[in-house]
């Protein structure tokens, strides 16, 4: 018979039942009202500059939290210290998964210190999305399906150039530059990637460096002497300054492309010389929020109020904080795709499934997009130029 | 923990080894990394706690002993317990060539040489030259060996154990060393290096087989961590290592093996009781925590437990002779 004592069981047992669904083996980290999210990140040690990227992204789930979370659900988002050492970050992933119970990891920063958890949250079917760094290894999906990157990785980037200069300058003669190391031959295979079978005929002359060598001078005289008029360089900061200078100093110069990981006009250009730089061509996918352009850009103007009022005080021309908004937005997205089902196979799935997402600190015309075939969500760059004193955009977006 | 008699150092292992089956996963994984800290320190303890010696520099054995193991395995397809003795005697023989410069330095300038080892090695680790072995920055990703013979143990029990049994083992191995000819000459060393001389000690090669054997300890520790942290790289070997391993030997208490294993687990956990503890600035109260140890037990915590054992049994009416044995000498006097 229907009374006030099965009544109330049955109330109960509904209120009861999305809890035990969540407690379900298929989605761990998982309740009625919150879904708990992982990360590794340098809070200590050399690279803790990177702590204002897990700052921005708890300032942003801060913010979807007090808008009422997800589909009714809030983000309980931990981040923990690894000082940037791979062996601290196996530890503080596995804690978080086994012993905070996390239901993934999201925006792990580092190279080394992603590449030492890749096998572990493979083997153990846990994704790893959205990982903070620039390497091409972040989409193998064929390998390594539960691990997606975010940023446009240094070999889509060199693939970018390839197709400018097909498109502009087909008949030039490409002289390359760079650190002997797997940031620097991502390079290589992204020119090759863009180039195809033009590469043997347009791509004159190679030289690498090591990081152990003090200067890069001899490097820039045997490429100048190859005749190249297209100087391809991909150098951490210290050689970059020394290479726009030296090029500079021989008087040789090429229409010079300059990786995005140097392009610091504090670190790079100023040591460098901000006259010798005139000209430099880079790619970007954010807007820079100390370019005057985008005062009263709509997009700027949101993360402006959002850094106002949840990262009150934080610096608002580090780069960093533009860069966790977005990677925390798309994050945002994938979870209301989700749906209901936050099993660790559907976040996967729909992080898998993002289509002409707009993000309002990437350049306009700049989209996520991905598929069970393209873990690389950031597939498209823009040109700048450097005007001898600020960066200057110029033509549309290229797609690699 | 030495000198107590060997029913109470067995039931210390029985507890050890029940650990690994009252633990699972992620803990496993901490109590194993703390015995590779241990054994690491004790390599500390051989060197600085006896002869004297500071070296801030064994993260640089540590290093070559787990990039030992990894390429052995990896691209030899060495069975994981081939590989120890290896990795150990490699960093032996660089052990040796470090304890050189040993023979003309002391006290902080021996210091810095060591310091100059722990800067130097990860950036060799990265050379051109050798990126065919070592994978360059991308480091080398260390498949751990499976459970053998069918045994019912979750991975992460098998590499808490064979991690714990090469722990007991050269924890035996530097007791030995410590209580026999050679500790006596090296604590000889430490105190009194012109008498140590004149009675015949050849002070060039306790000093250069001090650094050998300590070197071998932390190599070994190494080669462990490689199988339980199954990826190294450059940036996994960082200064901060050695400075941590450091950290542990004088927190435990320099002179005691015991002490290696207190101060493994300080090196453990300590960081991350900080950042429970306060999240925005665990290394203030990490300082803070290193600074009261220090305070209230100079001679570190197995020190600090000597002498509260050797205070009670003060009241205890003890006789006084055995009282001065207990403090007078380090843990290992017999």
């Amino acid at each position: 018979m229907l009374n006030r004592r099965t009544l109330l069981g049955s109330a109960a047992l509904v209120a009861v039942a999305p809890v035990l669904r969540a407690h379900a083996e298929d989605a761990p980290g998982v309740t009625a009202g919150a879904i708990k999210l992982g990360n590794t990140n340098p809070h200590s040690g050399p690279a803790s500059a990177y702590g204002a990227i897990a700052n921005a992204d708890t300032a942003y789930f801060n913010m979807i939290n007090e808008q009422g979370g997800v589909n009714g659900r809030k983000i309980d988002f931990i981040s923990l210290d690894d000082a940037y050492s791979p062996p601290k970050t196996v530890e503080q992933t596995r804690r978080l998964i086994e012993q905070d119970g996390v239901a993934f990891i999201f925006n792990g920063l580092g190279t080394p210190c992603q590449s030492a958890v890749r096998a572990y949250m493979n083997a153990h079917k846990v994704p790893q999305l959205f990982v903070a760094t620039g390497a091409d290894k972040w989409g193998d999906y064929a390998h390594f399906p539960w691990t997606m990157g975010w940023q446009p990785s240094y070999r889509t980037e060199a693939a970018i150039y390839a197709k400018y200069l097909l498109n502009e300058k087909p008949q030039s003669k490409i002289a390359v530059l760079y650190q002997n190391d797997d940031f620097g031959k991502d390079y290589l295979l992204g020119l090759k990637d863009g180039l195809g079978a033009k590469y043997g005929e347009m791509v004159v002359k190679e030289a690498s460096y090591e990081t152990t060598d003090p200067t890069i001078d001899s490097q820039a005289v045997t490429l100048q002497s190859s005749g190249a008029d297209v100087l391809v360089t991909a150098a951490t900061p210290k050689w970059a300054a020394q290479t726009i200078r030296k090029i500079a100093e021989l008087n040789w110069k090429p229409l010079h492309f300059m990786t995005n990981v140097s392009v610091s006009v504090g670190a790079v250009i100023k040591p460098a010389g901000e006259q010798n730089a005139a000209g430099m061509i880079t790619g970007a996918y954010q807007k820079d929020p100390t370019d005057p352009k985008w005062a009263n850009d709509a997009g700027m103007q949101e993360w402006l109020a959002f850094m106002k009022k949840y990262m009150p005080g934080a610096d608002i021309s580090d780069n960093n904080h533009t860069y966790g908004f977005g990677v925390s937005m798309t994050m945002e997205q994938v979870l209301k795709q989700c749906g209901n089902d936050l099993s660790r196979g559907n976040v996967m799935k729909q992080a898998a499934n993002l289509k002409d997402l707009d993000i309002p600190v990437l350049l306009p015309g700049i989209r996520i997009n991905t598929s069970p075939t393209n873990f690389h969500p950031i597939r498209a760059m823009q040109l700048q130029r450097w005007t001898g004193k600020g960066w200057e955009l110029f033509g549309s977006v290229i797609s690699a | 923990m030495i000198g107590m008699p060997g029913l109470m150092r067995l039931l210390g292992i029985a507890a050890l080894v029940a650990c690994g089956f009252l633990f699972s996963g992620y803990h496993l994984f901490q109590l194993a990394q703390t015995a590779v800290y241990a054994v690491a320190i004790m390599g500390l303890v051989v060197v600085t706690g006896t002869t004297g010696q500071v070296s801030l520099g064994h993260g640089a054995f540590y290093a070559v002993g787990a990039y030992a193991t990894a390429i052995l395995m990896t691209n030899f397809g060495w069975p994981f317990w081939a590989t120890l003795p290896v990795a150990g005697i490699a960093c032996a023989a660089l052990g040796f060539a470090v304890g050189l410069p040993a023979l003309r330095l002391s006290g902080s300038y021996l210091a810095l040489v060591t310091f100059a080892l722990a800067v130097a090695v990860p950036q060799m680790l990265r050379a051109k030259a050798l990126e065919q072995l070592t994978g360059g920055v991308q480091g080398i990703v260390v498949t751990a060996p499976d459970v053998p013979f069918g045994l019912p143990l979750s991975q992460d029990q098998y590499l808490y154990l064979v991690t714990l049994a090469v722990a007991v083992l050269m924890f035996a191995f530097a007791h030995n060393i410590l209580r026999g000819r050679t500790w006596r000459a090296m604590v000889a060393l430490r105190d009194q290096p012109l008498a140590a001389e004149a009675a015949g000690i050849d002070i060039a090669r306790i000093k250069t087989r001090a650094f050998a054997i300590s070197a071998l300890f932390t190599g070994i520790a190494g080669a462990l961590a490689a199988i339980i942290v199954q990826f190294v790289a450059p940036d996994s070997f960082q200064p901060q290592l050695s400075i941590a391993l450091f950290v542990g030997l004088v927190v435990g208490g320099a002179g005691s093996l015991a002490g290696a294993v207190i101060g493994a687990a300080f090196v453990e956990f300590a960081p991350l009781l900080a950042e429970q503890v306060n999240k925005n600035a665990p290394g203030v109260f990490y300082g803070a925590l290193l600074v009261a140890i220090l305070f209230v037990m100079p001679g570190g915590v197995a020190g600090g437990f000597r002498r509260l054992i050797a205070g009670f049994q003060w009241r205890r009416h003890k006789p006084p002779s055995m009282l001065a044995k207990q403090q007078g000498g380090t843990a290992h006097a017999e």
